[in-house]
């Protein structure tokens, strides 16, 4: 799964004099603030933190409140879907116009209709919704199901990811797993069809932008779609 | 669901019978949608048009109102925040108290989907959702069909818990829309008292475990807000007899289903600024009350520690330093009742460590302590070894100051020390005698340094609350508790509440006459607390008379007595509905007793002592007791 990185990070945190005989409590209960949001600054949603606080001595601020600021060092695990990457999450809702997916058990994911392939056909069985393929029957998208899928777009705010299951490398991360064979062979085919399609289209203002992007991204990550881990 | 559309409206050309499959329908929507952000209006036009319909709905208006929600359920993708203003105010404009359940699941499913279809419609489907928490306008309407709140309730909760289900970090951005939504103190009490119970039902949920502490202490914090608004001339007027008469008169006269508008303005034009005063009480009442029946059923669910946590929280950073509280705090006492073993040891543990924290300032230590002793004294659900235990804390904590501080008295610099043993007194004049009748608590009393404490240059006699001073020498002189200190040591003016020093001691706050578990004067709360509470008028002194001759025999060893000693007392109080009984009963006269221990202390000047016993039949109490 892409998205995730983990950066070195130089803080320093600064705290009220109160907290000066617990410091390090205080310094994990500031680093816990930052958990789940999206911070601009180290861009991305900060998943986890590991600190190693160095020094044995601090800054005081001058001021009314003086405030002391200690140094410390941090790892920082920041996930930040860019739109092209590849996620995985559980579908938790399946309808005819949508599929609901929570990534890494925080973040949701929406799949809209217009983003599902033809491939995929909705149906009703025994009172379970499933979206089946009509090519590999075996391939089922259901609740429960871990689904690979492509982000479009990412809401910093509120951590909604819009994504898409309309290259082929997407769809049930399980069946995609044993089946390498049969879809990076369609992959491949489906790929020529889709370079003479975009030379006819270059000069049709109308082109989704997302899709370029992702057909662009194919092309240079494919020798890395095997080393994918699920 | 193929849905038959007998009527529509002019939009359409023909009036006909017609059955439409769900795809087509949404396929219909999604195209008037599009073509409105190309600028054609007609069929978005008709939708909005639709969803505004709220009043007298025929059936085929309902029927036509459920398709059209379902059909943009299907639709929420087309939905474009830019183009499509007036139908997203529309929607959120939607209150489910004014549909029936069949258009109030259409919705649920809309609302879902729509804050699950992209980030930047979210909030405001949670904001919605919190604005149908209370009905809309006016109540009379909501009052005329009472089932109507159980289906919204439940439609709005499984609603939030639809989004939550989805967006895993929905419940976090909830938590504001609550807490910025929420009725001030000046809203109507059905409104409040309907909204709280939306919170609490929210706390009880699954997704408590994220909002469920934030919820309980804002409930709290509006019980403070309510509380000190209340003006003790509100409550206690100069005829007591007079008000819960009045109170009576009260319950006999509101009826739910009346118009709230005659009501109001008689009571309004016969009382004034009083009833304003008695309105806020009683919202305070009704909230007390819900938090109450709230923690009665988390206990139940055995999850009343889950929930003491945060309480104990709010107890400490916000109901421990108001002074001015008069009942909010009630709600510590009444889940330690529920819990006596768990939650009653922890809020003992808490206060106490509290006091002895020396890094705290000096006036949380003593509100601190003053709960303690209140507590200690009024809950009648702690066994008496726990009580015994812990003024042993105190009064080693005292000795041990004694011991690290010389010189005389000095009622400010040794403020913190002179409550910790105003604290002590205060406890043994309600349980010096039972604790006098168990062998071992009473050795372990004996061997108690009391003595030493109040032999020192620091002279505590001196300087703590005149009547408590001389209610306690009494005792312990009947007790024989001390060899050394007698009670002719200490003269006092038999009407004096506070003396300079105490006032000294006790500060700007009056800390000294800080009593706050004295007995609670809201009427519906005060049932709940009552079972649990020790009155004064209950407690049995040193030097009374063993009328009874109970006690002893009673008491059988260390093990049980605690209970036996409770139960005896239980006893007791569950004959106090019994009019005869009443009158061998010491009935404190409110007057005296809680004038002595009211802030200001200067609302009614007669009989301020620690009260005495008798004063039966004419006192508000009993006839409180006989409702």
């Amino acid at each position: 799964m892409e998205g995730l990185k983990v950066s070195d990070a130089k803080l320093v945190v600064y705290m009220h004099p109160s907290k000066a005989n617990k410091a390090s409590q205080a310094i994990l209960r500031e680093l816990s603030s930052l958990l789940f949001k999206f911070n601009e600054t180290f861009d991305g949603v900060v998943l986890a933190y590991d600190v190693n606080i160095h020094s044995k001595t601090t800054k005081i601020l001058p001021g009314i409140h003086p405030y002391f600021g200690v140094r410390l060092q941090a790892k920082l695990l920041l996930f930040n879907p860019k739109p092209g990457m590849l996620l995985e999450g559980e579908v938790v809702k399946l309808g005819q116009q949508s599929i609901h997916v929570i990534v890494l058990g925080f973040a949701s994911a929406i799949i809209t209709e217009e983003d599902i392939r033809e491939e995929f056909k909705y149906k009703l069985k025994h009172d379970e919704e499933v979206f089946t393929s009509t090519s590999h029957k075996r391939h089922k998208i259901k609740v429960g199901t871990v689904l690979r899928f492509v982000a479009k777009s990412f809401d910093e705010e509120i951590l909604h990811i819009s994504g898409s299951l309309l290259p082929a490398h997407t769809g049930s991360a399980r069946w995609l797993d044993k089946n390498k064979g049969d879809w990076s062979c369609a992959d491949r085919s489906s790929k020529k069809r889709k370079e003479s399609e975009e030379m006819r289209q270059l000069d049709n203002v109308s082109v989704d932008e997302a899709t370029s992007l992702m057909n662009t991204d194919h092309r240079r990550k494919k020798s890395k779609i095997h080393n994918v881990d699920s | 669901m193929g849905v038959e559309l007998a009527t529509e409206n002019a939009g359409f050309s023909e009036m006909e019978d017609v059955i439409f499959s769900d795809t087509e329908l949404v396929c219909h929507v999604r195209n008037a949608l599009r073509s409105a952000t190309m600028g054609h209006y007609d069929g978005y036009n008709q939708l909005v048009g639709v969803l505004h319909h709220t009043e007298y709905l025929t059936p085929d208006e309902v029927a036509l109102l459920v398709t059209s929600l379902k059909a943009l359920s299907g639709a929420v993708s087309c939905i474009d925040s830019g183009h499509h203003e007036s139908l997203l105010s529309a929607i959120f404009g939607m209150s489910m108290w004014n549909y029936g359940p069949d258009v109030m699941d259409a919705l649920v499913e809309l609302i879902v989907k729509l804050a699950a279809s992209s980030g930047q419609y979210t909030d405001s489907c949670l904001d919605m959702l919190v604005s149908n928490f209370t009905p809309p306008r006016s109540f009379v309407e909501f009052l005329k069909k009472p089932r109507r709140k159980g289906q919204v309730l439940y439609h709005v909760h499984s609603a939030l818990q639809g989004i939550a289900n989805l967006l895993p970090l929905a419940p976090l951005r909830l938590e504001d829309a609550i807490v910025h939504k929420m009725p001030n103190v000046y809203s109507k009490e059905p409104l409040i008292v309907l909204y709280v119970e939306n919170m609490l039902r929210l706390e009880s949920s699954a997704m408590g475990a994220v909002v469920g502490g934030m919820m309980l202490k804002a409930v709290v914090d509006m019980a403070i807000e309510l509380d000190v608004k209340i003006e003790w001339e509100d409550i206690l007027q100069d005829d007591p007899k007079g008000i819960f008469e009045m109170e009576l008169e009260d319950e006999e006269t509101v009826d739910n289903t009346q118009q709230e508008g005659d009501e109001l303005r008689i009571r309004e034009s016969s009382r004034g600024k009083s009833f304003w005063g008695s309105e806020i009480a009683e919202k305070l009442d009704s909230l007390l009350v819900l938090m109450f029946e709230h923690l009665k059923k988390c206990n139940d669910a055995g999850r009343l520690i889950e929930v003491f946590e945060p309480l104990l929280q709010s107890f400490q950073t916000t109901v421990m330093m108001v002074y001015k509280l008069k009942f909010s705090q009630f709600v510590m006492f009444y889940a330690c009742s529920l819990d006596p073993e768990n939650c009653g040891m922890r809020f003992t543990n808490t206060l106490a460590d509290i006091f002895m924290h020396r890094a705290s300032p000096p006036n949380r230590r003593m509100s601190a302590v003053a709960y303690l002793a209140s507590y200690l004294s009024r809950a009648k659900f702690l066994s008496l070894s726990f009580v015994a235990e812990i003024l042993k804390r105190l009064v080693g904590w005292c000795l041990k100051y004694c011991e690290t501080w010389d010189g005389d008295i000095n009622p400010t610099a040794h403020k913190v020390f002179y409550s910790g043993c105003q604290a002590i007194m205060y406890v043994l004049c309600f349980r010096m005698r039972s604790l006098m009748d168990i062998p071992c608590l009473k050795s372990l009393l004996l061997h108690m340094p009391i003595e030493a404490i109040f032999n020192h240059p620091l002279n505590p006699l001196k300087v703590c609350l005149p009547s408590i001073v001389e209610e306690f020498l009494r005792q312990a002189k009947a007790a024989r508790l001390f060899t050394t200190v007698s009670e002719q040591t200490f003269l006092f003016n038999n009407n004096m509440v506070e003396s300079e020093l105490s006032r000294a001691f006790g500060g700007s706050e009056k800390l000294d006459m800080f009593f706050p578990f004295d007995p609670c004067l809201l009427k519906n709360s005060d049932g709940f607390i009552r079972p649990n509470f020790v009155y004064w008028s209950m407690a049995r002194t040193s030097y009374d008379d063993d009328e009874e001759g109970c006690s002893n025999e009673d008491v059988e060893d260390f093990g049980g007595s605690g209970e036996n000693i409770a139960a005896w007392s239980s006893e007791e109080h569950d004959h106090h509905f019994d009019d005869d009984e009443l009158d061998k009963m010491s009935i404190t006269p409110k007057n005296s007793f809680l004038n002595s221990y009211m802030f200001g202390g200067d609302l009614c000047g007669s009989a301020l002592r620690m009260p005495s016993r008798i004063r039966p039949s004419s006192s508000p109490e009993s006839s409180w007791c006989t409702n």
